[in-house]
């Protein structure tokens, strides 16, 4: 993967950028030393690696204003970073670039149940956020796979989602307000504790901008009350094709469970040998989750299991107990982690109309087969959020190469019958050249207007999004000029 | 009076423009001064494109009337989740409601503050710049991040950046409902009533106040879960008025009805403003400090987030409240106030939107110009010149 040549004439000012930014941060909030900036070198799309120039780690919006401001004097790219989580390779740095890491903007400012908000510091972790409020019996919705470790900053970079976004949304669909630091240095608040904006929805296109506008150091967060209980059921199909037409039978029929998750036979297999969670030998599960009190939870599960019947499942397992529930999940939790076991990985995350789901689980298959790579798929079946996971092994050459044709070749198949290259992760470095798949030039250019409003000088987070081509002639131009 | 009939059409029609163009769907929810240029009409762009009900999914052309696409999801048993109003009755139209100008306006109702406003369901849009260039962004799956999203751009914003030839949504399964009332709640005890309901396990989807009535709640769901949770709020508000439960679908379907399209401002002369705010400054500051300016009757929505003010008085009354109105909210704790209803004479004199910081208003101004470099698209709307 090609990243621009760093500015030799900023490598040369390194010790004077350092300078200025000691100047307005402790001494311990700025690294630049070579052996500890590699900690910063990638994010958990770790094929990638380059250190930055340096890193800061300011506390507050002041002092993040303070060093944007610098790196905006010094002509620095800038590349936010919240958790370092993201799969897309949205925080990977370039040689020339200041990584500003929020991990230590980690605090809660409000909480406001009446109004059912939280105000936060957003290095803070998206399950913190639940975690700060659920002795009030509050919870934070958006629950990305990383949510123990993922920040609230990289959330709204990515507009992440998570497995219970069906019912309540992902992350634009929680968010408030924001206090934003533009690449200048200037701290603007947008949104607020209201709904909506009184004028153009600027909250809505920052979030999901991937840091490119601008960088969020306090966001203002909907909580909700959590619902009197949940319980998940398992149903096994021995096809692909028969498990979707479940899915969608399920979602026509008025019910709108929390959560739908599928995993195909090759997932399955690898998952029960590493979790060992009792799931039945089949061809496509699907789990899926109800809320409310216990008869409410009874008469939803009724229905469904009702539809689920109606489809000769092989198995169809309502949990008892917390612990059956647990049991249910806890496959599905653990594939990530299983099939890493085995094999490295890349996971996409390309959405699908719901309808194409046999169609395409069956060209995945091919397209596996073609690149002679495994292919498990396991995803949020209700808003057909797939996550193709495609195994190789990093230290045969030319197999990376290979796994990431295999998934562009997926990725254009999503686009193909409808879909997106990414429902959660982001575009970042990952799915930058694949842009080109989903939209025509004009389609790319309207959005990069937008960055030319935000960041005339294209200096945060640079390299990311729009294939390089496309942004050549913006990132290389001389503003000044 | 311009009428593409197609996308090709309509990108033609502004790329040709000579002067400014006042974009209409079926012009039953336009705010703003009304002469301000030559009509644009989306009318003849209509028709459902796709409804997959398996996926959640229906995607129109703009122009499509509003009552085509709600009875087409009905007929599915599914609904727009944001559940936009019908303004004509407020706003003294005529015409046919289009399911682009519920979006330009970012149309929400009542289920708002639990489901989203349109921007929270809209998931794709096809649009023509103020250039002509015809643009894509989203698509219609309901999880996506690919690129910047142009989505909630678009949404809310009244035709000024763009004008929209397509639209896409997410779905939801309709369901049931039945209203509780909690006769005589006003005020601090209307407060309390929705903070109760809103904060409570029973997904209270409509939380309005009625001065003289009290506060509504509505529920909605399979049909024990309705009578379970009703059943459980009645317990939970009893304290705070007597409790007056609709379990009649229909009926309780009028009361939101009502809420939704202020219907009660209707028949009633006089300005009519849409406030949003958080509900506690709503309540116990912003209403406190307009009752100094004048004698504005009001009704509160989305748990006392949304509110509804009307005022009676000269045109130079009316002018003098929006400005007061407008600081109010934003000496109150911010939020935004936009004049829906006043005289011409009064529109033409400010600006209906609230004025933004001058940092966004930089942004939004920044925006509009790479959108519409020639500032022909509804000039005079969103602190536009």
């Amino acid at each position: 993967m090609e990243m621009p040549t760093p500015d030799a004439s900023i490598l040369a000012r390194k010790s004077r950028i350092v300078e200025r930014l000691t100047g307005v941060l402790p001494k311990t909030a700025v690294i630049h030393d070579e052996t500890e900036t590699r900690a910063y070198e990638c994010d958990a799309l770790t094929a990638y690696k380059c250190p930055p120039l340096a890193v800061v780690l300011p506390a507050s919006t002041e002092e993040v204003a303070a060093v944007l401001k610098i790196c905006f004097e010094e002509g620095v790219p800038v590349v936010p970073r919240g958790s370092g989580t993201s799969l897309a390779g949205g925080a990977l740095p370039t040689a020339d670039s200041v990584i500003l890491g929020v991990a230590r903007l980690n605090q809660v400012l409000e909480t406001d149940y009446d109004n059912r908000i939280i105000r936060v510091q957003t290095g803070r972790t998206n399950l913190s956020v639940t975690g700060a409020v659920e002795a009030e019996d509050f919870f934070y919705a958006p629950d990305p796979s990383s949510q123990l470790a993922c920040a609230i900053a990289g959330n709204i970079a990515m507009n992440s989602g998570g497995a219970h976004c069906l019912k309540y949304g992902v992350t634009t669909n929680n968010l408030l307000g924001v206090t934003m630091v533009s690449m200048e240095g200037d701290v603007m608040e947008i949104g607020g504790a209201h709904l909506d904006s009184g004028g153009y929805d600027l909250l809505g296109l920052i979030c999901g901008s991937e840091g490119q506008l601008g960088v969020v150091t306090e966001a203002t967060l909907r909580i909700l009350r959590k619902p009197e209980g949940a319980r998940p059921v398992l149903i096994g199909f021995d096809s692909n094709e028969v498990a979707g037409a479940c899915v969608s039978d399920i979602i026509k029929a008025g019910v709108l469970p929390v959560a739908i998750e599928f995993m195909d036979r090759p997932i399955l297999e690898i998952t029960e040998k590493h979790a060992k969670a009792g799931y039945p030998d089949c061809e496509a599960l699907l789990i899926v989750e109800v809320e409310g009190s216990p008869e409410e939870i009874d008469a939803q599960l009724g229905l469904i299991k009702q539809i689920a019947r109606s489809h000769n499942p092989v198995e169809l397992r309502e949990a008892e107990t917390a612990e059956e529930a647990g049991r249910i999940w806890l496959g599905r939790k653990s594939a990530f982690g299983a099939v890493g076991q085995v094999a490295d990985y890349m996971c996409l995350d390309g959405t699908i109309p719901v309808s194409e789901l046999p169609r395409v689980l069956k060209g995945i298959e091919e397209i596996s087969a073609k690149y002679g790579l495994k292919v498990g798929n396991v995803f949020h079946a209700g808003d057909g959020n797939m996550h193709p996971l495609i195994m190789f092994d990093a230290n045969k050459p030319g197999d990376l190469e290979l796994c990431e044709q295999c998934g562009a070749d997926i990725l254009r198949l999503c686009v193909e019958v409808g879909g997106c290259l990414t429902g959660e992760h982001g575009v970042g470095v990952e799915k930058r050249d694949l842009m080109g798949a989903q939209f025509t030039e004009a389609d790319m250019e309207a959005q990069m207007k937008v960055k030319d409003v935000f960041d005339p000088a294209w200096l945060l987070n640079p390299a990311k999004v729009f294939p390089l081509e496309t942004s050549r002639a913006r990132r290389e131009r001389d503003v000044a000029a | 009076m311009l009428s593409p009939a197609s996308e090709a059409e309509l990108s033609e029609v502004v790329a040709a423009a000579s002067g400014p163009l006042r974009v209409v769907g079926g012009g039953t929810r336009s705010i703003g001064a009304s002469d301000t240029g030559e009509v644009l009409s989306l009318s003849a762009m209509s028709g459902i494109e796709l409804y997959e009900p398996g996926a959640l999914t229906l995607v129109a052309k703009a122009g499509t009337p509003l009552a085509e696409v709600e009875d087409a999801l009905a007929k599915e048993g599914q609904m727009l989740p944001f559940e936009p109003a019908d303004m004509r009755a407020l706003l003294g139209r005529d015409g046919v409601p289009t399911i682009g100008g519920v979006v330009a306006a970012n149309a929400a109702g009542p289920r708002r503050m639990m489901a989203g406003a349109c921007r929270d369901a809209l998931i794709g849009v096809r649009f023509v710049d103020g250039a002509g260039t015809v643009l894509k962004n989203g698509g219609r799956v309901m999880k996506n991040v690919t690129g910047y999203d142009l989505v909630k751009l678009m949404a809310g914003s009244w035709g000024t950046l763009g004008v929209l030839s397509e639209v896409a949504f997410k779905v939801l399964p309709r369901l049931d409902g039945a209203t509780l009332l909690v006769r005589g709640a006003e005020g601090a005890d209307a407060l309390e009533a929705t903070v109760r309901g809103v904060t409570s396990p029973f997904e209270v989807s409509g939380a309005a106040v009625v001065p003289g009535e009290g506060t509504y709640l509505r529920i909605e769901g399979l049909e024990t879960s309705v009578a379970y949770r009703i059943g459980k709020l009645t317990d939970l508000l009893r304290d705070l008025g007597e409790i007056e439960v609709t379990f009649d679908a229909n009926a309780s379907a009028a009361i939101w009805t009502r809420i939704r399209d202020v219907t009660d401002f209707t028949e009633a002369p006089g300005a009519v403003w849409r406030v949003s705010m958080k509900p506690t400054d709503m309540v116990d500051r912003f209403l406190p400090a307009i009752a100094e300016i004048g004698a504005f009757d009001h009704r509160l929505d989305w748990a006392g987030g949304l509110a509804w003010l009307r005022l009676e008085g000269d045109d130079a009354s009316i002018v003098a409240a929006h400005h007061a109105v407008q600081a109010a909210v934003t000496e109150n704790g911010g939020g935004h106030a936009t004049l829906f209803r006043a005289p011409e004479s009064v529109v033409r004199q400010v600006d209906v939107f609230q004025p933004e910081a001058p940092g966004v208003a930089a942004l939004s101004q920044g925006l509009r110009a790479k959108f519409d470099p020639r500032g022909i698209l509804n000039p005079g709307l969103m602190g536009g010149a």
